[in-house]
């Protein structure tokens, strides 16, 4: 929802960055105030997945121009770890399994570096136990995906619902979703929207990168951004995400 | 720390461990001691030439000049607290010399005798089975043990025996670098199950060598559960010989941890002499700074329908060398074998090397084996993922590190040292880079 005089989380200035020393973005401007839900559309190739590594400290992105600032931080100049403790999440386009990490101890294991970095006293396993059985319910997942290594031997719609878990255990401030549904039938779809909602507060935003308008029947956006050639070349509100549903991006498109 | 002696060579330092203390035995070990010692002085270090060796640089050994122990310590529970195992059948060996007071044996019942080797040479099937199945007259290591050895553990299986036995083998703060011989015997009749841990811990920093020989004789049906942790100083030299004789429809499964020790060399021959056998090795080597951690195996099928599956890991960090050969021999005789081997690696730093060297020999057609190798680094898209969710770096790399090794300690089933493990891995993970 927006709210005038509501704080800026953030605000990125003319980003630019490449991937192997090609330039994938080229001048990206955002700005993300507390309370809001925002769209980010566009083609594969429009440099929108990309945008959400670069936030997120993915170290395979290098920042060649502009500023992002966080809550009046300076993005880049914070390690990814200081990036998470700092309220900033990633939902991951493609979640990593890990073989010989349990999903509550990773949980638990993260859950309490940001209680440390919030100055809270960390919780027990017993503690934690009550915390996730919580969160669990928001997602709709069995208890028994705890106890399995992370993310191993899930289905894609079981590993979209497991980064929505972390962010709902995490709480961050800022939520980058990149692509949560792509590859997520309606049931899956339903359930990460209900998660995502239910951690919507005034004091919070979320940043939804996607290909698809279906996303946005179940999570509204207050801004819809396209991205194309690296910039974003058009903001409107919701309106603008069923308009490109009916007629497409080309209309839109920079450099064709 | 004593001083190594510049001056040293390979042969002086092989000399200095023919002059160990000699022990004396009555009748028949006396014997076999006296043969190994012959052996012993006609052979010296293996060669850097031999095959079996050719990756392993045991330079750092020869310049030590090992003294033979005189005097035993007398080591105190509060020594050996941190190592314990609870309700463990306990056999405490104090630099190769036994310790009673120590060692608890109240778990064992009626289907097991556990005890100092030393004090059951009278025992009949002791005198059978000893120097009968390690190589002392064709390893230099096994027959400067079987001449030197001070004491063991003598293990006689005869029912389903629940406790672990855990074998403790210390070694002891002291001025000189110093050679210790630890022994053990195992004998598993046809109904026998067991699991048997040998321990080998270090209680400083000094320079010692262990030098360790186990036999193990399954008979048929025995199923064992063999433990071996190599946990030695990190100053220490370890070499250590296992061989295995598997009866028919035994189960033999070994799983062996070497995390210590400067330079640590561990042999493990398992001979399937009987139908239906089955082996399961599993090994980790978990190494950092400077260490040498070699894992030569090797498994014989020799009759029909034998199954063996091994997976063995290396983890080397800062420049350490992580060696692994794994042999597996199909006999003539050996049809309708299974065998699968696996080895998988993690290269923790630019600077550390791994070699593996799984190597298959088939004699007939009728075989199903299959085996495979892997060297990698830390997965860098698990390494972000665990940074995004807001751990450092550090302790992500420590946290998959960790979950690579933990598949082989969690095949240990002796839940107080899979923890024990677990807890020394990550502590010394990030430590020594």
């Amino acid at each position: 929802m927006i709210n005038k005089g509501s704080k800026i989380l953030l605000e990125v200035k003319n980003l630019r960055a490449e991937v192997a020393g090609v330039e994938i973005l080229k001048g990206v401007n955002l700005t993300v105030c507390a309370g809001e839900v925002h769209a980010i559309m566009g083609i594969n190739g429009s440099g929108k997945s990309t945008f959400s590594k670069v936030l997120a400290g993915h170290p395979d992105y290098a920042v060649t121009g502009g500023t992002a600032t966080f809550e009046g931080k300076d993005l880049f100049a914070l390690a990814p770890e200081a990036r998470a403790r700092a309220g900033l999440f990633l939902a991951f386009q493609y979640p990593v399994e890990i073989p010989g990490v349990s999903n509550s101890a990773l949980l638990r294991l993260a859950y309490n570096t940001l209680q440390t970095e919030r100055g809270l006293e960390e919780l027990d396993p017993l503690e934690f136990e009550d915390l996730v059985q919580e969160k669990i319910k928001v997602v709709e997942m069995d208890p028994s995906f705890l106890s399995r290594s992370v993310n191993e031997g899930f289905s894609g719609g079981e590993k979209k619902r497991n980064e929505i878990l972390q962010m709902a255990v995490l709480a961050p401030r800022l939520a980058i979703l990149d692509e949560t549904d792509s590859g997520l039938d309606i049931d899956a779809l339903r359930i990460v929207a209900k998660g995502v909602n239910s951690l919507l507060s005034p004091g919070n935003a979320v940043v939804m990168v996607t290909h698809y308008q279906r996303l946005l029947n179940y999570i509204v956006p207050d801004y819809v951004h396209v991205m194309d050639g690296g910039r974003i070349v058009r903001t409107g509100g919701k309106e603008l995400a069923l308009e490109l549903e009916a007629r497409g991006y080309d209309w839109l498109r920079v450099a064709a | 720390m004593t001083q190594a002696s510049t001056t040293m060579s390979k042969e002086q330092c092989f000399e200095q461990l023919l002059l160990g203390k000699s022990v004396k035995s009555e009748g028949w070990l006396e014997q076999i001691r006296e043969d190994a010692l012959e052996h012993a002085q006609a052979m010296n270090f293996p060669s850097a030439r031999h095959d079996d060796w050719r990756f392993t640089d045991l330079s750092s050994l020869f310049l030590h000049d090992f003294h033979p122990i005189i005097t035993f310590a007398r080591l105190t529970r509060a020594e050996i607290e941190k190592f314990v195992i609870p309700g463990a059948i306990r056999l405490v060996f104090a630099d190769g010399c036994y310790s009673a007071e120590l060692s608890d044996l109240t778990q064992a019942g009626s289907g097991v005798t556990v005890a100092s080797l030393a004090e059951r040479l009278g025992d009949q099937k002791v005198a059978a089975n000893f120097g009968r199945h390690a190589p002392y007259r064709q390893d230099s290591f096994v027959a400067l043990n079987t001449n030197f050895f001070e004491d063991g553990a003598w293990i006689h299986v005869t029912e389903e025996v629940t406790a672990p036995v855990h074998l403790l083998h210390v070694a002891t703060k002291r001025e000189a670098p110093s050679a210790i011989y630890p022994r053990c015997l195992v004998v598993m009749e046809s109904t026998g199950r067991a699991t048997v841990v040998e321990d080998y811990v270090g209680l400083d920093d000094g320079i010692y060598l262990s030098n360790a020989v186990t036999e193990v004789v399954l008979k048929e049906h025995a199923q064992l559960q063999h433990v071996r942790v190599q946990r030695e100083a990190k100053n220490a030299f370890h070499i250590g010989h296992c061989s295995v004789e598997s009866g028919r429809n035994s189960d033999y499964s070994a799983t062996s941890i070497a995390l210590g020790a400067r330079v640590s060399r561990h042999t493990l021959h398992v001979t399937q002499q009987g139908e239906g056998a089955e082996i399961h090795l599993n090994g980790l080597a978990l190494i950092a700074g400077r260490q040498i951690a070699d894992t030569h195996t090797l498994i014989n099928h020799g009759t029909p329908r034998g199954k063996s599956v091994q997976l063995h890991k290396c983890i080397a960090d800062g420049s350490a060398h992580a060696i692994f050969s794994g042999k597996i021999i199909v006999n003539e005789g050996a049809v309708g074998t299974d065998s699968t081997q696996s080895s998988r690696n993690l290269l923790l730093s630019d600077k550390a090397r791994i070699d593996t060297q799984p190597q298959l020999e088939i004699f007939n057609d009728d075989v199903s084996c299959k085996h495979g190798a892997t060297v990698g680094q830390i997965d860098a898209d698990a390494l972000f993922f665990l940074r995004s969710r807001g751990l450092t770096e550090e302790r992500a790399r420590n946290l998959l590190t960790h979950a690579f090794a933990a598949e082989i300690i969690a095949r240990i089933l002796v839940p107080s040292l899979v923890e024990s493990l677990s807890k020394t891995i990550l502590e010394r993970m990030g430590g020594e880079r």
